[in-house]
C-alpha cells in the first residue's frame, strides 16, 4: 500500500486541462454546467471533436479504437470533462452497448456499429426497462419470434433516455418463454427507423423531454442483428451493468453540484448576508465535503482494483450507488435550500435571464426534481441494499 | 497509488493478526480487564518483543522506522481485538508528540525505552475547561533555580494511572488559551508533589486525572521549544485521529461481521432472522459505513504526515467527522440487529458499540471538526 498520487496521472490531468481550455468554448460549458438535460447537437458535436483526438472511446481496447488508458486516468479525463462543462457523449452507446458489442457480437457487427459509434455518428437508446418489468427486469415480455430470417418484435419499453435522439436502439427481448425468466432473453440491435417503431415522450417532473416511452408493433428485426447466442441476452446485459461498476458514484456530478452550492451560498442573498457564513449552513455543507471526499477514496480503491482485475471482495458497484445517488440529492437539496425564493422559479432553458435571480439558479431545481430519479435508475438503492445483503454478505 | 499490501506490509499484517487472534478472545480480554492495571503485561511484552512498539520511531533513535500505512495494519487489528493495552497513549499519542518535538538526545534516551515495553508514557493535555480545544491549558509552569515547577490539574489522561512518565501540556507564557506559550514536560510519575486517581473509562479502558502541586521537573525534561507545545499537541492529535480512524474500522469491520453471523443464527418466527429484509438492509448499511470509513483511515494515512499543515488538518477533520458518523452508525445497528444480548456486558457486539463511542469524543468530535472544515473553506473550489 502507498496512497502517494502519481505524478504522471497528475501530468495527465494537466494535459486534458490544457485540451478543454482550447476546444471547449465558453458558452458550451456555461450551457452543460447549468443543469439542462444536453442537446443531441452538443453530444454529437462533442463526440466529433473527442474523435478527432482519438478520445471519444476511451475505455474501449485499443483495437476498438481505444486509448489503452487505465481505469485511474479514465476516471480523471471524465471528471475533468464534466467539471469544465464539455457535453457528455451518448452514455448508452459507449457505456452500456459497446462492451457488450466488442465482446460478444460478430465480426460483421463490429465493423458496422463500432467505428460510426466512435465517430459520432450514430446515438444509440437502451430498450430494457418495461411498464411491468422495472427492478424485475427479467421479467420482460417484449417477444421477438423468429419468421425466416427476421425476429418479429412486439412490446411496449420504457424509460428510454434520449430515445428522441436515438438512430439505432438495443433491446432485450424474450425468445423462450418456456424456461426460467433469465434463460430466455435476447440481445437485439433495432434501427430506429424500422417500421412499427414509435417512440413517445414522458415528460419528466423537471418539465423536460429526456425520458421516452418506445412502442415495439410487429417490426421485423434482421437475425443478423442479434448479439451473441439467442436466449443468452440476460448475461450480456449483466455484463454491461457490470463494466461501469467502479464509476456508479458519479463523483464528478457531485463535485460540481458541490462547486455550484458553494457559488451559491457565497452570494448574498439574504439581505447582503451570505449562507456560507451562516455556521449551521456551512457545517451542512462541510458534511456534503466530507462525504464527497470519502467517495472519492472509495471510487479510487475500486479503480485500482479494476487495474488489476481483482475481484474487489466487496460489493462494490452497489455500495457507490448507494452513496453516491444518495449524495447528489443531498447537494441538489442543499442548493434548492441556499436559492431560497429563487428556488421557486422555473426557469426556461433559453432566456432564463429575464426572470429574476442569480444566473446561478437557472436549471438548478430542474436538476434536483430530475435527479429523485438516480436513487431508483440502475437498480433501486433498495435493490442495490439487496445485493449487498444476499449475494455478498449472504444473508 | 497503490491499494494493494506490499509483501512485507503483508508480513506486518499476519503477524498482528495472528497476535490479536491467539491473545485476544472476548473471555482473555476479560481476564486482561480484571489484572491490577486493567491491561495486560504479559501483551504488552509480545507487542514490544515483535517490535509493534518500535514501530513508527527512526530507527536513528532506536525505532523501526516504518510509516502511517503500517501504522494503520496495527491499528486496524488492535480494534478488531478491542485492545486494552497502552498503544494508543504511549506509541501514538505521546509517541507521536516526541517525534515531533524531542531532540535527538531525548529520543536516544526514551525511543529504546519504549520500544522495549520498559517505559509508558501519557500525554496529560486535557483539562476541566479545555473540551477539544488543545490550546486552552491553565496548567502553569515556572522557571525556578534552574529547574521548572509545574501546577494545575489534568483530567482524563489516556493510561495515566499506569504511566510511568507523563508528557504535561503547562503555560510558561501568555493567557490560557493563547497558541503561544505552551511547553511540554516529561514528568516522572512518582514525582513529589503529583497525585493521580485512576478510573475506568466506559470503554473498558483505563485514565487518570492528575494533580500537580508545584512538581519539580529538570530543565533537561523539556520538551520542544519553550512556548512551543501547542505545535507538539496539534501533532499528536493528528497522529492520534488517524490512528483513531484505523482502529474504529477494526472495531466496525468486527461488528458487522458479529451481526452478520447472528442474524444468519438467530432464529425467530420459525426461520433465521436473515431472511427479513429490514434487517438485511440494516447489515447492507453497516457495510457502507464501512467501506467509507476504512477509504478514510487510508486517506488519513495518506494525509498524516503531509507538509502543508492546512491540508493535513483539513483533511483529517473530514477523517474524523466520518469516521465518528459511521462509528455511530455500525455501532448502534449491531446492537440493534443483536436484540437484547446487544445490550449486555457478556456479549462482545455492545463492547465494539461502546468502543466506538468514545472513539467520537476523542480529539474532537463531529461537531467540532465540521466547524473547522467549514472555516477552512472545505475542499472542493467554488465555480458558477
Amino acid at each position: 500500500m502507498n496512497f502517494q498520487p502519481d505524478p504522471a496521472d497528475q501530468a495527465f490531468r494537466e494535459e486534458v486541462r490544457a485540451f478543454l481550455r482550447e476546444q471547449l468554448p465558453v458558452d458550451v460549458a456555461a450551457r452543460n454546467r447549468r443543469g439542462f438535460h444536453p442537446s443531441k447537437e452538443d453530444e454529437l458535436w462533442w463526440t466529433q471533436l473527442l474523435y478527432r483526438r482519438g478520445w471519444s472511446a476511451p475505455h474501449w481496447p485499443v483495437e476498438y479504437g481505444g486509448t489503452g488508458w487505465s481505469p485511474q486516468r479514465r476516471f480523471i479525463f471524465e471528471e475533468e470533462c464534466f467539471l469544465a462543462g464539455a457535453p457528455p457523449t451518448c452514455a448508452a452507446g459507449f457505456s452500456l452497448l459497446g462492451p457488450v458489442l466488442y465482446t460478444y457480437g460478430s465480426d460483421d457487427q463490429k465493423a458496422r456499429f463500432l467505428e460510426p459509434t466512435r465517430r459520432g455518428e450514430i446515438f444509440w437508446g437502451q430498450l430494457f426497462s418495461e411498464p411491468n418489468a422495472g427492478s424485475d427486469l427479467a421479467s420482460l415480455k417484449t417477444t421477438a419470434v423468429r419468421d425466416g430470417d427476421h425476429y418479429v418484435v412486439n412490446g411496449q419499453k420504457t424509460w428510454t433516455t434520449e430515445g428522441h435522439y436515438a438512430d439505432w436502439l438495443f433491446c432485450l427481448v424474450r425468445t423462450d418463454s418456456s424456461s426460467k425468466p433469465q434463460r430466455g432473453i435476447s440481445f437485439l440491435i433495432i434501427d430506429a427507423k424500422s417500421p412499427g417503431v414509435t417512440i413517445r415522450p414522458i415528460v419528466s417532473i423537471d418539465d423536460a423531454h429526456t425520458l421516452n416511452e418506445t412502442f415495439l408493433d410487429n417490426v421485423r428485426v434482421p437475425v443478423a442483428n442479434r448479439i451473441g447466442e439467442e436466449n443468452a441476452g440476460w448475461s450480456y446485459a449483466k455484463l454491461l451493468l457490470e463494466h461501469e461498476r467502479a464509476f456508479s458514484a458519479e463523483v464528478p456530478r457531485n463535485k460540481r453540484l458541490l462547486s455550484q452550492l458553494k457559488h451559491i451560498a457565497a452570494l448574498a442573498l439574504d439581505g447582503g448576508a451570505r449562507l456560507i457564513d451562516d455556521p449551521l449552513f456551512s457545517s451542512r455543507i462541510a458534511e456534503a465535503e466530507i462525504e464527497l471526499r470519502a467517495l472519492e477514496w472509495l471510487t479510487l480503491r475500486a479503480l485500482a482494483d479494476m487495474d488489476h482485475g481483482a475481484d474487489a471482495g466487496r460489493p462494490v458497484g452497489s455500495v457507490l450507488k448507494v452513496r453516491g445517488s444518495e449524495l447528489i440529492q443531498k447537494i441538489g437539496a442543499l442548493i434548492v435550500e441556499a436559492l431560497g425564493p429563487y428556488g421557486l422559479i422555473a426557469y426556461p432553458e433559453l432566456d432564463f435571464e429575464t426572470l429574476p435571480g442569480p444566473e446561478a439558479a437557472a436549471g438548478k431545481t430542474a436538476d434536483f426534481l430530475y435527479r429523485r430519479a438516480v436513487t431508483i435508475y440502475g437498480g433501486s438503492n433498495e435493490i442495490q441494499r439487496n445485493i449487498i445483503a444476499k449475494g455478498f454478505l449472504g444473508l | 497509488m497503490d491499494f494493494d499490501l506490499a509483501d512485507e506490509q503483508s508480513l506486518f499484517k499476519d503477524a498482528i493478526d495472528k497476535l490479536v487472534q491467539k491473545e485476544y478472545g472476548f473471555e482473555q480480554r476479560r481476564r486482561y480487564a480484571a489484572e491490577p492495571e486493567g491491561w495486560s503485561r504479559r501483551v504488552w511484552s509480545q507487542l514490544a518483543e515483535q517490535g509493534f512498539l518500535a514501530l513508527p520511531f527512526d530507527e536513528a533513535h532506536g525505532g523501526l522506522g516504518y510509516g502511517p500505512v503500517e501504522l494503520m495494519l496495527v491499528n486496524e487489528a488492535l480494534g478488531r481485538g478491542l485492545l486494552l493495552e497502552p498503544y494508543l497513549s504511549t506509541v501514538v499519542i505521546a509517541g507521536g508528540a516526541l517525534r515531533a518535538g524531542a531532540s535527538d538526545e531525548q529520543l536516544a534516551l526514551w525511543v529504546p525505552q519504549i520500544a522495549a515495553g520498559e517505559l509508558l508514557v501519557s500525554l496529560a493535555y486535557l483539562e476541566k475547561q479545555s473540551r477539544y480545544n488543545l490550546a486552552d491549558v491553565a496548567t502553569r509552569a515556572e522557571l525556578r533555580d534552574g529547574e521548572y515547577r509545574l501546577s494545575g490539574t489534568k483530567i482524563a489522561v489516556l493510561h495515566g494511572d499506569s504511566a510511568d512518565r507523563l508528557l504535561v501540556a503547562a503555560r510558561t507564557a501568555g493567557a490560557r488559551t493563547d497558541e503561544e506559550g505552551i511547553s511540554l514536560f516529561m514528568v516522572d510519575a512518582d514525582s513529589a508533589g503529583l497525585r493521580r486517581r485512576g478510573y475506568r473509562t466506559q470503554d473498558g479502558l483505563r485514565a487518570a486525572d492528575l494533580i500537580l502541586s508545584d512538581v519539580a521537573v529538570p530543565a533537561a525534561n523539556l520538551v520542544g521549544r519553550i512556548g512551543g507545545g501547542h505545535a507538539l499537541l496539534q501533532r499528536a492529535s493528528d497522529y492520534a485521529i488517524a490512528a483513531l480512524a484505523s482502529e474504529a474500522v477494526g472495531c466496525m469491520q468486527a461488528a458487522l461481521e458479529m451481526s452478520v453471523d447472528y442474524l444468519k443464527q438467530r432464529q425467530q418466527f420459525g426461520a433465521p432472522i436473515s431472511r427479513f429484509q429490514a434487517l438485511q438492509h440494516h447489515a447492507a448499511d453497516m457495510l457502507v459505513e464501512v467501506e467509507q470509513a476504512r477509504s478514510m483511515a487510508m486517506l488519513a494515512a495518506l494525509v498524516v504526515d503531509d507538509v502543508d499543515e492546512a491540508e493535513r488538518r483539513k483533511t483529517l477533520s473530514a477523517v474524523k467527522v466520518q469516521i465518528g458518523k459511521s462509528g455511530r452508525i455500525v455501532g448502534q445497528l449491531a446492537v440493534q440487529l443483536h436484540g437484547g444480548i446487544g445490550v449486555t456486558e457478556e456479549y462482545a457486539v455492545g463492547h465494539y458499540f461502546k468502543r466506538l463511542t468514545m472513539i467520537e469524543s476523542q480529539f474532537g468530535d463531529g461537531e467540532h471538526h465540521l466547524t473547522k472544515i467549514a472555516a477552512a473553506g472545505g475542499f472542493v473550489s467554488v465555480t458558477p
